[in-house]
């Protein structure tokens, strides 16, 4: 049902932790759905100097935390921004079309971590709105 | 992968290889269609005849009184919808549980949009049906109870002969999705005072697609399936003969053999459990301790989803199955998990090992192992479990 790099990445999950002086930490989704991923991220200057991740979740959940955290290091606030649940889709070589949803929560995690790294810098960052608290709701989708 | 551990078995079992040969000269040899009347026909018929006759020995029923179907499910819709639309005069309530199988749930929640009033009664933290509620749930427009005999995700035993002597005191016609309990666990329809019973094949060792309903004879239910004279009338189609004759083998071996089996499993069930208990922290047994199928572990392990145990296990080559909302393609972890009083973060995290009777100790031991490796892993990966090591400091 997953493709080989979907399971490499959960098989052997990239950047999985914890950052003890994390200059920003976002957690998103919720133990009722199934899904919470929380990234870690450490910035210095403009750049993504570490991330890590944790996640409790389906294999899909681990490996698009895992390629989502890969995609970022070492790149600038503004690139990362620019990695979209597509493109963590899209390195994994695809998803089943029911776990698109924990590529969205990947992406939102990410951004998460950023919103918090921002609010306690007191800086704006182009694009980047207010994480919802919960982000489990807006994908549901009928039994199949 | 070089071995697997099949330990889904409440899932699907491996066909019998004394049943397979019992089949094979239906398939080829003796392809007679059973309402023929040239003398190949009768080998066919013959064939049926004896498979009806082991399938109603296995439960005490009488030869006439067994139909063959193509499965737990199709016996589950044709016993509750033919029920429903054939004592409609009398009353349009149905009685059933909140952990049933979807074949009885989904047709149950079908009859609710037809206008019929639907109870599904509360279970206990262990799965168990009061029999209180019950009987205090009957109305005089009740026309059918329909509880499952043993549930196949947690594995209790319902307290079936209370069931039957309730219905049987109100004059309610009594069904049972026996599924995982036929074969399994003895059954006796006139002790135990059942009406309609369904099971399948493939869960004792006998073929996929070939089923059973136990109609007990005073009980009007017109055919489900039209199109033909076959099966008394009441099932069109010609018969799935060696389907038939696979079910009919494989109920006289899990009979004949149910005692032995039975203690050996439970044996086995036991020491897996207990050996799950103590190797792993933060668990729950579900399910009643006792009152479980001899083949049925259940277990939830906190902090940890189903679908990533599931995968991990896989990669050791172990079969298993989970409650998780990921494995059931909703949003939602298993309705019987949610009936047994779970939170929802719980009951992500369950996993069911069912054994057959040819699991090794040796296998069990290594379940554990990995077991305890995988859950060690996914904890150190998951966020909740970080929080609650945080907490407790």
């Amino acid at each position: 049902m997953y493709t080989e790099k979907v399971m490499d990445h959960f098989k052997n999950p990239r950047n999985m932790g914890e950052i003890e002086d994390a200059s920003g930490i976002g957690t998103v989704g919720n133990a009722k759905c199934g899904d919470i991923m929380r990234v870690f991220l450490k910035i210095e200057g403009d750049v993504i100097e570490d991330v890590k991740f944790k996640t409790f979740g389906c294999g899909a959940a681990v490996a698009t935390s895992s390629m989502a955290t890969e995609l970022v290091k070492g790149k600038t606030v503004k690139e990362a921004m620019a990695v979209t649940n597509k493109a963590v889709m899209e390195a994994l070589d695809g998803l089943p079309p029911v776990k698109v949803h924990c590529s969205l929560l990947a992406e939102e995690a990410i951004h998460a971590a950023l919103w918090d790294y921002a609010q306690k810098h007191n800086i704006e960052i182009d694009g980047l709105k207010e994480p919802k608290a919960d982000i489990g709701e807006h994908d549901s989708f009928e039994e199949i | 992968m070089s071995k697997i551990i099949y330990l889904d078995n409440a899932a699907t079992t491996q066909l019998d290889e004394n049943v397979f040969e019992e089949m094979k000269p239906y398939f080829v040899e003796h392809y007679g269609n059973p309402s023929s009347v040239y003398s190949i026909a009768s080998e066919s018929k013959k064939a049926i005849d004896i498979a009806r006759e082991r399938v109603a020995n296995s439960i005490g029923a009488e030869v006439s009184e067994i139909y063959f179907t193509n499965g737990g499910t199709e016996s589950d819709n044709w016993a509750i919808k033919g029920i429903a639309e054939n004592y409609v005069n009398k009353g349009k309530h149905i009685i059933t549980t909140k952990i049933e199988h979807h074949a009885v749930l989904h047709t149950c929640e079908y009859l609710e949009k037809q206008g019929y009033e639907i109870t599904y009664l509360n279970v206990d933290e262990d799965g168990l049906v009061n029999i209180e509620e019950l009987e205090k749930s009957i109305r005089p427009d009740t026309i059918l109870i329909s509880i499952m005999f043993a549930n196949n995700e947690i594995g209790t035993i319902e307290p079936i002969k209370e069931i039957g002597e309730i219905a049987k005191k109100h004059n309610i016609i009594f069904h049972t999705d026996a599924v995982q309990a036929f074969g399994h666990v003895p059954i006796h329809v006139n002790e135990m005072n059942i009406d309609l019973l369904s099971a399948s094949g493939h869960k004792v060792n006998g073929p996929k697609g070939i089923g059973f309903l136990y109609i007990r004879k005073n009980i009007k239910l017109k055919s489900f399936i039209h199109g033909g004279a076959q099966e008394r009338q009441r099932r069109a189609g010609t018969e799935n003969v060696p389907g038939i004759v696979g079910l009919g083998a494989a109920a006289k071996i899990a009979c004949d053999n149910m005692e032995e089996r039975a203690k050996h499993l439970i044996k086995q069930r036991d020491y897996l459990m207990e050996q799950i208990e103590k190797n792993v922290d933060y668990i729950r047994l579900n399910g009643h301790r006792t009152k479980r199928l001899p083949n049925n572990v259940n277990f939830c392990f906190r902090f940890i989803e189903g679908e990533s145990l599931l995968i991990s296990l896989d990669m050791e080559g172990i079969c298993a199955s989970s409650g998780s909302a990921c494995t059931s393609g909703s949003l939602d972890p298993s309705h019987v998990l949610l009936a047994i009083g779970l939170p929802h973060e719980i009951a992500h995290g369950s996993l069911r090992l069912t054994l057959s009777h040819n699991t090794t100790k040796e296998e069990l031991d290594f379940v554990v192992e990995q077991l305890k490796d995988i859950v060690n892993r996914l904890r150190a990966m998951s966020p909740l479990y970080e929080d609650f090591v945080k907490a407790q400091k």
